[in-house]
């Protein structure tokens, strides 16, 4: 494992976004709302093994944990049976990139937390995923949007950290590359095929990819955590990737004889500070109950 | 991984970790003396070799593997519910990930004997149909709830266990595709079963109310388990049933009561291990048999679930039909697609040529 630079840049201003045609630029207004970021701020110095990024990576691994929790919720409702098995190696696929985090999260940020601790302990506030993942199972063609996003982002993402000076990180984002790969030209397929398809499908993958729009914002928004690990060579300034993913879904929705919406009127923020839309606690309060129910029990 | 430290690996938990299993999936490999029996059907099942889909067959041969093979298919299919109804519950992020791939499994194995049907001459379309119409069944196993997590334990253990029971003869039925489907499937329900005990394993070395938890899956869940194998078929009861004409198309081979049996016998030392106590007063092991006495199944019971009036008959099939129903938009849209691909091909060809 590689030594990363030392954590006293937590200051640095966020590098020049350009602006994106999903309004993703982080205001000046958001920085000052940014809080205090537990892995940075409270690790530094104390723990010899803590390192400063942690927060970082449990945005990446909040992400994939919470949005495999939703496309759980598709297996016995999918469209057809083999869809049921895709959209379920979605999200083991997820579950695993999640499950190769947190544990060396834990081991950085100074707790010596286990995966369970963190999906199964944590309070909503603590939560760093942004709210794309955690919104509500909307229709097919709603999942079809978010996925196409986020595997366009997460396709992005790890290409950039496999590069990451963080040899673990460098690791996971290896594995996930080639899940993501997958998923999004799962989810490409399908775009194209329903909206090519019939004047229903095609009326409802139209409104699918504006009801996603308002959230996709916040994938890339260079918060504190981010601008940090990219300072560190850890991480990837969300900014600088917002150009190729809307690019990969543009050629998308193009091919599926659809238009890509203009701006929303709102976008959602707060995800990476742990402020969260309405369905994330209930999201949490099914997920958890069972483990929380019984303190200490292993399973 | 922990939990494993007590279950010996080598130790046989289920029928498909038998002699019986390995010597079925090889007797299936040495069936290739076809060329000396020529085609004749009866020829072909006197000596003991696959029938096979372009082959000459009974119509009531035909028949009874449709409704067999599509009443394991729908059992696949509405199997998924009970399970997947903890997905998002999971106690353990390993927990999850186990559940999802069984679910994936039981799917995938639903697929598969839908395409062992499909080589009788019937599609898929009409035999999902027919299991949202009611005109064929599923195991009724699945009209019982998963009531707490333990369920998930006890379905694994006792009715992936009697089903792979079942399952395992199969693996020599006369009809080549269902028993080369029956091998494949009772590898990966093998897994299934042993995942199945090892939560119970660790509940019983858990909490108290892991504990008794588990307690109450395996009270729920054993008699209808024991159920699964149907009802009895031999001695007088031998005269009702499609047993015998089963039996003799070499399609069923050993009675509903035999399975029964092997199944109770192989059954109650893993219950003895887990720690758990079978909800029976009249389970004990007789010595002259040979094998564990047990006693009545509540068949009234049985019946009266198998006819529609169990806690969960109608939620199963509401649960398929609305999944099935809110997709045919998007199936439709596939199968729209795909023409206008299709003819788009054709165009480019002719404006080629």
């Amino acid at each position: 494992m590689s030594t990363p630079a030392s954590p006293s840049s937590t200051d640095t201003g966020t590098e020049p976004v350009t602006e994106p045609v999903t309004g993703a630029a982080a205001s000046a207004s958001e920085s000052a709302q940014r809080e205090s970021l537990p892995g940075a701020a409270e690790n530094t110095g104390a723990d010899p093994g803590a390192k400063p990024y942690a927060a970082y990576l449990l945005g990446l691994a909040d992400d994939a944990m919470v949005y495999a929790q939703r496309l759980g919720e598709w297996m016995t409702n999918a469209p057809q049976i083999e869809e049921d098995m895709a959209l379920g190696n979605v999200a083991l696929d997820l579950l695993g990139q999640a499950r190769g985090l947190y544990p060396y999260i834990g081991s950085i940020d100074g707790t010596g937390r286990g995966e369970d601790d963190y999906a199964m302990q944590r309070d909503e506030r603590e939560w760093h995923n942004v709210h794309l993942v955690e919104q509500e199972r909307g229709d097919f063609a709603d999942e079809m949007a978010r996925l196409l996003w986020f595997s366009a982002y997460q396709v992005e993402l790890h290409s950039a950290l496999t590069g990451s000076g963080d040899d673990v990180v460098a690791g996971v984002a290896g594995k996930a590359l080639k899940e993501v790969r997958y998923h999004l030209d799962h989810a490409s397929l399908w775009v194209v095929r329903l909206g090519d398809g019939t004047e229903e499908s095609h009326r409802r993958m139209q409104a699918a990819l504006e009801r996603v729009l308002p959230h996709l914002a916040e994938l890339f928004d260079d918060d504190e955590a981010s601008v940090l690990a990219a300072d560190l060579d850890v991480g990837v300034l969300p900014s600088t990737l917002h150009d190729a993913v809307v690019a990969r879904v543009a050629r998308v929705v193009e091919q599926g004889t659809l238009t890509l919406p203009d701006g929303s009127r709102w976008r959602s923020r707060g995800g990476r500070a742990g402020i969260h839309s309405r369905p994330m606690g209930s999201l949490l309060a099914e997920m958890q109950h069972i483990a929380r129910s019984h303190p200490g029990a292993t399973w | 991984m922990y939990g494993n430290d007590v279950i010996d690996p080598n130790e046989p938990l289920n029928a498909a970790e038998t002699a019986a299993y390995d010597a079925a999936a090889e007797h299936d490999d040495q069936r290739d003396g076809r060329d000396a029996v020529g085609d004749d059907f009866d020829a072909l099942l006197a000596a003991d070799q696959r029938i096979e889909p372009r082959d000459a067959m009974p119509d009531e041969y035909r028949e009874t593997l449709i409704r067999q093979i599509a009443q394991h298919a729908h059992s696949e299919i509405i199997g998924m519910q009970p399970e997947g109804n903890w997905i998002t519950r999971a106690p353990s992020l390993r927990r999850k990930a186990i559940l999802i791939a069984k679910v994936q499994d039981e799917a995938g194995h639903g697929l598969y004997l839908y395409s062992a049907a499909e080589t009788l001459g019937i599609d898929r379309q009409e035999l999902l149909d027919r299991l949202h119409n009611g005109k064929q069944k599923y195991s009724s196993i699945f009209n019982y709830p998963t009531l707490t997590w333990a369920d998930c334990g006890a379905i694994g253990w006792l009715v992936d266990g009697a089903a792979i029971m079942n399952q395992v003869p199969l693996c020599r039925c006369s009809y080549g595709p269902y028993a080369r489907a029956m091998i494949r499937v009772c590898k990966e329900e093998s897994f299934h079963q042993r995942q199945g005990f090892e939560i119970l394993w660790n509940l019983m070395r858990g909490t108290e109310s892991q504990q008794a938890m588990a307690q109450d899956a395996a009270d729920r869940w054993w008699w209808p388990a024991l159920a699964m194998f149907g009802p009895p078929d031999t001695g007088e009861a031998a005269k009702g049933g499609h047993t015998e004409q089963s039996m003799a198309w070499g399609i069923k081979r050993f009675s509903n009561d035999d399975l029964r049996q092997k199944f109770v016998d192989m059954t109650v030392p893993q219950a003895q291990k887990l720690g758990l106590t079978l909800p029976d007063p009249d389970l004990r092991w007789n010595e002259e048999r040979g094998h564990w006495d047990f006693g009545e199944i509540d068949w009234d019971e049985f019946w009266q679930v198998l006819r529609g009036d169990g806690p969960c008959n109608a939620e199963r099939i509401e649960h398929r039909r609305r999944a099935h129903d809110e997709g045919a938009w998007v199936r439709e849209a596939a199968n729209a697609y795909a023409a206008k691909q299709a003819s788009r091909e054709q165009q480019q060809k002719e404006s080629a040529a």
